[in-house]
């Protein structure tokens, strides 16, 4: 046990799902041929001016009432000065004085001491509308040592900067609320949070403070996390630097690192940009935005149930685990998927396990999402009813599900057609029985012997017989009655 | 008021100025004085004036969220000093490892 309160925040940007960018028509795409999505708004021409994007501000107000931050009804956009070639105006359009949100938290779960899961609330100190910069590439990676090359389609791209509270205490909460935050974006259709394409991107602050002491440590900023796994080794390479620093009595320099992925170590960052005094100022070329109830209202009306309010439900509701509630809420899609499935047909418990085990686990393995189900809700609740109703088997249901997902058929057209329908006509099996019985008599006379198991042979061997069809209870109270 | 010599550089540093030693002492005369000006505004009254942000009294222009042409590469690209497969070639910014 480390000496050291770990204190976290996170700094997330997430790119809205928007078609245009945040204050010109050019379409918001993560991937382009260089500059091919720009016009003379995005790229900062004189005598151009911005329009706010409608969406993007519709959005950012999911995720504000999302995690119940304060809303300011007047907000403005303000100018962040600073030059680098990215930012072709050289000032960024943000917010800094009247956010959209401010405060809030994201409820996270974490790991009691007693290992039981408790929840956890992480404050939010803004949560605030801006634009995005262009991407450069520098040097060696250009073929040029002395030379960056910046593409502009990146630039002016919306995005919304949520800022939390340093309110985490170890790596898992970290981790856990990265999950929780990128879960409700998708759920709320406010990002695609793709992390690998830069949709959405977390920066960690990271300090250590004896345990006990009440300010906080010199804090560090670690960058270039393109990964959870990423946030999550820097964090723990980051924690080590300081410890090592503050146990050999040394000081925490305040500064940026930058994640180096290579050598799984955080070093600082090296850039020509100066000192930041961003010289904030109200945007001359936007005007206020006035949030009424109305507009409120609307949004709100277009809001989905949030995960964990749709956890909550699918157990108190459905009676399912905790755990099953949770893999059955993991993604909106599979968690309609589920209910659709639900539709006029109470089995809650049967369909989840058909969901979750069956149906997940052969998608997983293809790699495909649920909404590329070749088996669609309403097909997976009639297999469910077949083996309810006592037309097949469990484990006949098992061969007729693979049936559908690789041909995408109804599961009773498989049925008939390969002759799976459960057999429970007494005299049929009881003739089945019969036959068996005669073909062992080494295993007949073992259970009338006492043997138990020699009955599961007998059993087996009807089974064989079927194929697998015969109905078990029925199979097993015939024999019983003809051994006796 | 008058600006140091360390406050004029750090102005022409953040607005990516050269000057000459004449010329900075000259910006800093002129710079002086028009914080002098807002010395002088700073006297008024203004206990209860609402700040402005904006000098028109309109909110909310928005636009739908639509996509609109871009310009081509080549426009892109004309004025451009230098570029390099498709992109703006300037000196390098981040420093070599
Ligand atoms: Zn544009």
């Amino acid at each position: 046990m480390s000496k050291y309160e770990i204190v976290i925040g996170m700094e997330v940007h997430a790119e809205l799902l928007t078609e245009s960018k945040q204050f010109c028509g050019c379409a918001n795409v993560a991937v382009a041929p260089p500059n091919t999505h720009v016009c003379p708004v995005c790229l900062g021409f004189p005598g151009s001016l911005p329009v706010l994007n409608e969406k993007s501000v519709e959005l950012s107000l999911r995720t504000v009432l999302a995690f119940d931050s304060k809303i300011n009804k007047h907000t403005i956009f303000e100018r962040k000065n600073y030059f680098y070639p990215d930012l072709p105006k050289a000032y960024q359009i943000s917010q800094r004085l009247f956010t959209l949100g401010e405060g809030g938290c994201v409820e996270i779960d974490v790991a009691g001491q007693d290992g039981q899961v408790q929840t956890k609330r992480v404050g939010l100190s803004d949560v605030h509308m801006e634009e995005d910069t262009g991407k450069s590439q520098h040097g060696e990676a250009i073929g040029d040592p002395d030379s960056s090359l910046v593409d502009f389609n990146r630039a002016g791209i919306p995005l919304l900067e949520i800022v939390s509270a340093p309110d985490m205490r170890s790596i898992e909460e970290a981790e856990s609320y990265m999950a929780t935050l990128r879960q409700v974006l998708l759920y709320l259709e406010v990002s695609d949070c793709k992390m690998e394409l830069g949709r959405l991107r977390f920066e960690a602050s990271v300090s250590l403070r004896p345990f006990g002491q009440e300010e906080y440590g010199t804090r560090v900023e670690v960058k270039n996390l393109n990964s959870m796994k990423a946030v999550r080794d820097s964090l723990r390479a980051e924690i080590e630097r300081q410890t090592k620093i503050l146990d050999s009595g040394g000081k925490v320099q305040q500064q940026t690192m930058l994640w180096d992925e290579a050598s799984g170590t955080t070093q600082p960052m090296r850039s020509k940009e100066q000192a930041h005094d961003y010289r904030y100022f109200p945007e001359p070329d936007l005007v206020p935005i006035e949030i009424d109830n109305a507009w409120l209202d609307r949004v709100r009306a277009a809001m989905p149930e949030l995960p964990r309010a749709r956890r909550q439900r699918f157990q108190t509701d459905y009676g399912l685990s905790a755990y099953d509630a949770e893999i059955l809420t993991s993604t909106r899609d599979i968690a309609s998927y589920y209910e659709a499935a639900l539709e006029n047909y109470n089995n809650p418990k049967t369909i989840s396990n058909w969901v979750a085990n069956e149906l997940l686990g052969r998608l997983n393995a293809e790699n495909k999402d649920i909404i590329a189900s070749p088996v669609r809700p309403t097909q997976l609740r009639d297999l469910v009813k077949l083996i309810d109703d006592g037309t097949i088997s469990g484990k006949i249901a098992k061969e007729v599900f693979d049936e559908m997902f690789m041909e995408g058929r109804d599961a009773i057209l498989i049925v008939r057609e390969k002759g799976l329908g459960q057999i429970s006509d007494t005299s049929e099996i009881e003739a089945i029985c019969q036959r068996v019985i005669e073909a062992n008599p080494k295993a007949v006379e073992d259970y009338k012997g006492g043997k138990e198991r020699s009955f599961a042979a007998l059993v087996g061997g009807v089974m064989k017989e079927t194929r697998g069809r015969a109905n078990p209870a029925l199979v097993n109270e015939l024999l019983k009655k003809q051994l006796s | 008021m008058r600006l140091t010599p360390e406050e004029v550089d750090h102005i022409t540093l953040l607005a990516r100025l050269e000057l000459s030693p004449a010329e900075r002492e000259r910006a800093a005369g002129e710079l002086s004085q028009i914080l002098d000006y807002f010395e002088q505004l700073k006297q008024l009254d203004t206990e209860n004036v609402e700040p402005t942000e904006h000098v028109l009294p309109i909110n909310n222009v928005l636009r739908v969220d639509e996509t609109r042409p871009c310009l081509s590469l080549e426009a892109v690209l004309q004025n451009a000093p230098e570029h390099a497969s498709g992109m703006f070639q300037v000196p390098r910014v981040v420093e070599a490892e």
